[in-house]
């Protein structure tokens, strides 16, 4: 780990878990001492260099990184401006960069003696991520996906079984992500003594939210070192997708303290005035929910409301709290990107480079579509394509009328 | 001395433990809730806890989550739970009541509007699930300011040396979790209580209610022997959703057999002795 620098964005969060006026830990007492448990833990892990070894060599050769740096050389041509590259943690195992935070978190959960692992997922992708690490330690796991979600992604449910976990259709509320974050919390306050909660995102309570963005700092920390490889300097923009996250938390963190403009990108759903989008710091406001201060769509009485993204991975009503923090102090411009304009740049990204983007970083590439081309060709974006289109097909297939 | 204090010194010289009985705001009507609420009062609830309802109540299990939901439907609001305390208190000003919710909805009202509309409307304590000690800084100041006590949880996962912690800044009474878990799911045993309320004794002078899993008369009993209170909300809000008619509304008679468990709790728990002293 690297000595603090004083005046530094990367100190935080302080001991109370707070980035500025936002994270912290607001849970009930019954879950108190875990999250202080799991503090101690994850702190005595990061000073434990046996701990950061095994979560490199788990990275190496289970997940496959370091992941590729690659030049979108046409689509760079067809943009006509800035030069694109694409950190490509979509040629992770398991297709996106939740590996990066189960893998981290299954290690802390084995030092920590827990034998039973649980998660929350949306789209099914870090339940699949999870499934996946929980089968490699021989953990028994449950997922809970809501009801929702569990009809619309019936072949990551499917996947998820066939690694052994037991998926909980989750019917309470909307039944869909927030929903089944509430119903994990609530297995593992009934569960504490041999459970390991593996939560997806940069969010929840401290620690969760440093704990998260530390594992998905690899992301961040790779793309530094072959930007400076392959250009001989940091780009000038940096962009991610975002619902709770933690793609773009891991991509900035490495860079929060250099001169790269940093660009976080919401879903806007429907139209950001439609009230049918996921983008909590373009329309939401601070309030609490699970376990964290944060920015959060809700109504004029404090309830929260539903989150809407055609990417089942943005669909979340809260964001994580250092992205708050960052929107606040100015350092990272968050912006927002529509359904339709997602899907533009998900044809446009299989047509010119042959990838096939999940929706989620395709909203990263809506917005590099509308902002290279105004850039000098000697300026450079990195944009992180943090997942792949596979689980998406369906979704795209329904939307551009095509029947499969 | 507040209604809190009061209640529980009263029920000390009549040597017997408070029944704290509970109401989801708006549950599924505003009508019913405020029945429900005199009711309870006039059938020997000693102090009634008020859910405020939320969408997403973490450390609530179905049958609240659902009441919530319900309350919600029944236009539920901040403004419209302080009416409701407001209503009770023009016919009954000893009954301690107690608001029991999470922190968003009361941070969206504002902390210190709510805590003055709170004490002005008649309300005694207040428990916010998710405000945890670590994080009371947000609320206290504007609670004392207010005369309102906050009421702490206290789970068996709570280790002897943060009962101090947790128990530094309450006031009221210290609300028990029984179980690991959530809201109305698993029960306490006699013998689980015989172990743990001594380790609480040992660590606080205000009252110990005992909550989360208190179902019936019996189980009420059993509390009523180890500590000064029992909690039951579930199984209340149980008897209701069950009988609620097609139109997801609750006649007088299904309300009158809501506060016939009521008094059969409140009768359970006047026979049995109270043995142990603060």
């Amino acid at each position: 780990m690297n000595k603090p620098i004083p005046n530094s964005l990367r100190n935080l969060p302080d001991e109370r878990g707070r980035f500025g006026a936002f994270g912290g830990r607001f849970v009930a007492e019954t879950l108190m001492p875990l999250i202080l448990e799991l503090e101690s833990a994850y702190e005595e892990a990061k000073r434990d260099p046996a701990f950061q070894t095994e979560f490199d060599y788990y990275m190496k050769h289970y997940v496959g990184r370091p992941s590729p740096l690659w030049f979108a050389e046409r689509l760079t041509r067809k943009l006509g401006g800035a030069k694109i590259y694409f950190k490509r943690d979509e040629l992770n195992h398991t297709g996106a960069h939740k590996i990066n935070n189960c893998i981290g978190q299954i290690l802390l959960a084995r030092r920590m003696g827990k034998t039973r692992i649980i998660a929350e997922t949306g789209a099914g992708q870090h339940g699949v991520a999870t499934a996946t690490v929980a089968a490699l330690f021989g953990l028994p796991c449950v997922i809970y996906m809501g009801a929702v979600d569990v009809e619309r992604q019936q072949p990551n449910v499917f996947r998820m079984k066939l690694l052994g976990a037991e998926v909980v259709p989750v019917t309470s509320g909307a039944a869909t992500l927030k929903d089944a974050m509430n119903d994990a919390m609530r297995d593992w306050v009934a569960n504490v003594r041999d459970t390991f909660y593996i939560i997806g995102t940069a969010a929840g309570p401290h620690p969760y939210p440093a704990m998260v963005r530390d594992f998905q700092s690899v992301i961040g920390t790779e793309a530094r070192a072959q930007m400076i490889e392959a250009e001989g300097r940091l780009p000038d923009v940096a962009i991610a997708a975002i619902g709770g996250g933690s793609n773009a938390i891991g991509l900035f963190h490495p860079m929060l303290d250099d001169a790269v403009k940093l660009i976080g990108v919401e879903a806007a759903g429907r139209g950001l005035d439609s009230g049918e989008h996921a983008a909590s710091l373009s329309r939401g406001r601070p309030g609490v929910l699970h376990g964290n201060r944060t920015y959060l769509l809700q109504d004029a009485d404090g309830q929260i409301l539903e989150a809407h993204s055609i990417s089942a991975g943005l669909d979340y009503p809260g964001i994580g709290p250092e992205h708050s923090h960052l929107h606040d102090i100015g350092r990272v411009e968050y912006v927002a990107v529509t359904d339709d304009e997602a899907l533009e740049a998900f044809q446009l990204c299989c047509a010119t480079e042959g990838i096939i983007p999940a929706l989620e970083p395709a909203h990263a590439l809506a917005h590099v579509a509308k902002i290279a081309p105004a850039m000098d060709p000697s300026q450079i974006i990195l944009m992180n394509l943090c997942g792949r289109g596979d689980k998406d097909i369906f979704t795209v297939a329904k939307h551009l009328g095509a029947q499969l | 001395m507040n209604r809190i204090a009061a209640t529980f010194a009263r029920l000390k010289s009549e040597d017997r433990a408070a029944l704290i009985t509970f109401v989801e705001a708006f549950d599924p009507d505003r009508a019913t809730s405020a029945a429900l609420l005199a009711g309870m009062a006039a059938r020997g609830a000693d102090i009634i806890e008020i859910g405020m309802p939320f969408t997403d109540p973490m450390a609530d299990g179905p049958t609240i989550q659902q009441a919530g939901r319900r309350a919600l439907s029944g236009g539920a609001t901040v403004a419209g739970t302080l009416g409701l305390v407001r209503e009770f208190r023009t016919t009954n000003d000893t009954v301690p009541l107690v608001l029991m919710g999470y922190l968003n909805p009361i941070l969206s009202y504002g902390v210190a509007r709510f805590t003055a509309d709170a004490a002005g409307a008649g309300v005694d304590g207040l428990i916010v699930v998710d405000l945890p000690t670590e994080e009371t800084d947000l609320m206290l100041a504007d609670v004392r300011a207010n005369g309102l006590d906050l009421i702490r949880l206290v789970a068996p996962t709570t280790s002897d040396a943060r009962l101090p912690v947790v128990l530094n800044d309450s006031s009221g009474f210290v609300y028990y979790v029984s179980i690991t878990g959530i809201t109305g799911t698993r029960t306490a045993s006699a013998a689980d209580l015989a172990r743990d309320i001594p380790r609480l004794r040992a660590a606080t002078t205000l009252p110990i209610a005992v909550g989360f899993g208190v179902r019936t008369p019996e189980q009420a009993a059993i509390v009523a022997r180890h500590a000064d209170g029992a909690v039951v909300a579930s199984a209340l809000i149980d008897r209701m959703a069950a009988g609620l008619d097609d139109q997801g509304k609750a006649s007088a008679a299904l309300i009158a057999t809501v506060l016939d468990d009521v008094a059969a709790l409140a009768a359970a728990m006047r026979r049995e002795r109270v043995t142990v002293l603060a």
